[in-house]
């Protein structure tokens, strides 16, 4: 019943953003179709790209209503419709055969692994340093500020730097990619460890105290299953941020492999509609992440009888 | 070698000072107390008495800052290490993750109780507390006066022969706590254990103690020692008995006195 009263408005905001898009899709291109259907020797107003190059996109269109669907063919366009990131994505994933350098299978799965890789060094490093911190009051006053500080410098500055200093020692492709991509994901599963593993209270601890446990089963017995909740929460947090991580790395790592290459190559021949479908491989790939891991959370928090 | 009646919890001339912003608060000054086997004793006394803080003290939750003290002949922190006690707090604070019996095994996992032996031991407390059949139930499934009787039972799993408790019935309500009362009488009576109860409650402490340490704020002080002349046995309306009207009245004089010195 829930889905069914929910599907409706889902449905009625997805229909406008497509709306949106597609009514914008005119203005956005009217201007260059209107350039191709001159050329092609059909009447526009006004004649000469000169004539039209200070007149609203708007106007434009208004007063050549007959180019309109042209605005949703072009093969360059400055924003494509729907419709052709679709047909594109369709082109590039069904019907290129994967190991091709057109398929975005490939590429995806380029992006796929450097992520996993980068969101398992993170997850790793993130839990690891949490647990540091929880313990040690050194570490607590020395390390947060590093990570917070981590945190406060532009990816896009980092990532060029990691790529070629790791590319003069002579590592290059998959490991570059998943430490940056780990940069950006042990953050949030620190912050939320630390916060879990803090959950229990004086009186829980005190209960501990009285069976005269140790260090080794507090943890164990107490703060790890206490901070689960939290480090899935974190989870989903950290695995899109090492998507994005991973994607900012493939910018400067050249080669046009990955999501990111073909977002860097798309932009320098003018392919919005290739940017645009690497763009939706992205999303869909995240939502896949986020997806499994709320699986696993959802799976392994019954098991733990915190969720009915 | 101790004999039947040497004190199993001895205080003599116990201080505890807290250093806070505010300056040195007094929670405990110059308590003797010597608490004997198999006796029930309860502490009562408006808040920041002490009392909770005197518990904590035997229990080695709270390190004094003058005067000696000595559980079952040792110190408060070899007797915690010893697990001499089991410790009952105000809130069950049963693990969310873990179910009824796993987690009454929760201590005696720490202290390496074979499995077969936590088993056995795990029903035979769930027996105590009549909680038999809720074994594999998660605490969220249970009334917050089971969830209680479930963490004495998690007290009790390991066999210490005393039982320290910290306001355990103060968040239930009059009519469970009447029952719980009732049960924890049974219970003392089964297992002989020497236990200290922290009490808000006159007729809490008077019905369920042999021995009630009246104590009264800043500094924390015991005002009163009244040993109660009621049978051991002792049904719910034994409340309406001349007896025991007589030791409220006087646990509330002390209790009044206390106050008087403000």
């Amino acid at each position: 019943m829930a889905h069914v009263r929910t599907a409706g408005p889902v449905l009625v905001v997805v229909a406008a953003i497509f709306a949106i898009w597609y009514v914008a899709v005119i203005p956005m291109n009217i201007k260059d179709a209107i350039t191709q259907a001159e050329r092609a020797g059909a009447t526009v107003s006004p004649e000469g790209a000169q004539a039209r190059r200070d007149m609203s996109a708007i106007g434009l269109a208004v007063r050549n209503t007959a180019v309109i669907p042209a605005t949703y063919a072009l093969d360059r366009p400055r924003l494509p419709a729907p419709h052709q990131i679709a047909a594109e994505l369709w082109d590039t994933t069904i019907d290129k055969k994967i190991t091709s350098k057109r398929s975005l299978v490939f590429h995806g799965w380029v992006t796929l692994s450097a992520t996993l890789l980068g969101f398992a060094i993170g997850t790793a490093a993130g839990i690891l340093l949490a647990v540091g911190i929880v313990h040690s009051r050194a570490m607590d006053m020395s390390v947060m500020p590093w990570a917070i500080a981590s945190q406060t410098i532009p990816i896009l500055a980092i990532a060029p730097m990691v790529i070629v200093v790791l590319n003069s020692i002579g590592v290059q492709g998959l490991i570059p990619k998943a430490i940056i991509s780990a940069y950006l994901s042990f953050f949030p599963v620190v912050v939320g460890m630390v916060k879990g593993l803090r959950t229990p209270d004086a009186m829980q601890m005190d209960l501990l105290r009285t069976y005269n446990a140790n260090r080794n089963q507090t943890f164990w017995r107490l703060r790890l299953p206490a901070s689960l909740p939290f480090l899935f929460a974190s989870l989903k947090i950290a695995v899109a941020a090492a998507l994005v991580g991973t994607i900012v790395a493939e910018l400067p790592a050249g080669g046009g492999r990955g999501l990111g290459g073909r977002m860097l190559t798309g932009s320098y021949y003018g392919q919005m509609i290739q940017i645009w479908s690497a763009l939706v491989m992205a999303a869909l790939l995240a939502a896949g992440l986020v997806f499994l891991i709320s699986l696993i959370e959802r799976i392994s928090l019954r098991r733990l009888g915190l969720a009915s | 070698m101790s004999e039947a009646n040497s004190p199993v919890i001895r205080a003599h001339a116990l201080d505890l000072t807290f250093q806070t912003a505010d300056g040195p608060v007094h929670a405990l000054k110059d308590v003797n107390l010597e608490i004997a086997k198999g006796e029930f004793v309860s502490f009562i006394g408006p808040s920041g008495c002490g009392k909770t803080t005197f518990l904590r003290c035997v229990a080695g939750l709270e390190q004094p800052t003058g005067g000696t003290i000595s559980v079952n002949g040792m110190t408060p922190d070899e007797a915690r290490q010893a697990r001499a006690y089991g410790y009952v707090f105000q809130a069950a604070g049963l693990y969310p993750w873990r179910t009824i019996g796993r987690n009454i095994s929760l201590p005696l996992e720490i202290m390496g109780y074979s499995k077969a032996d936590q088993k056995d031991r795990v029903s035979r407390v769930l027996d105590l507390v009549e909680l038999s059949g809720f074994e594999r139930k998660y605490p969220w499934q249970l009334s917050g006066g089971m969830q209680q009787r479930a963490s004495i039972a998690r007290a009790l799993a390991f066999d210490a022969d005393i039982l320290l408790m910290d306001e355990p019935f103060g968040a239930l309500d009059e009519i469970v706590r009447d029952h719980l009362n009732e049960q924890l009488l049974a219970l003392w009576a089964r297992t002989e254990k020497t236990i200290g109860f922290v009490t808000h409650s006159i007729p809490e402490a008077v019905y369920l103690s042999t021995k009630i340490v009246v104590m009264s704020p800043r500094p924390g002080r015991i005002t009163d020692v009244i040993d109660s002349p009621l049978p051991k046995e002792r049904p719910l309306d034994i409340r309406d008995s001349p007896e025991f009207i007589e030791i409220a009245h006087r646990v509330r004089d002390g209790l009044r006195a206390g106050h008087a010195d403000d």
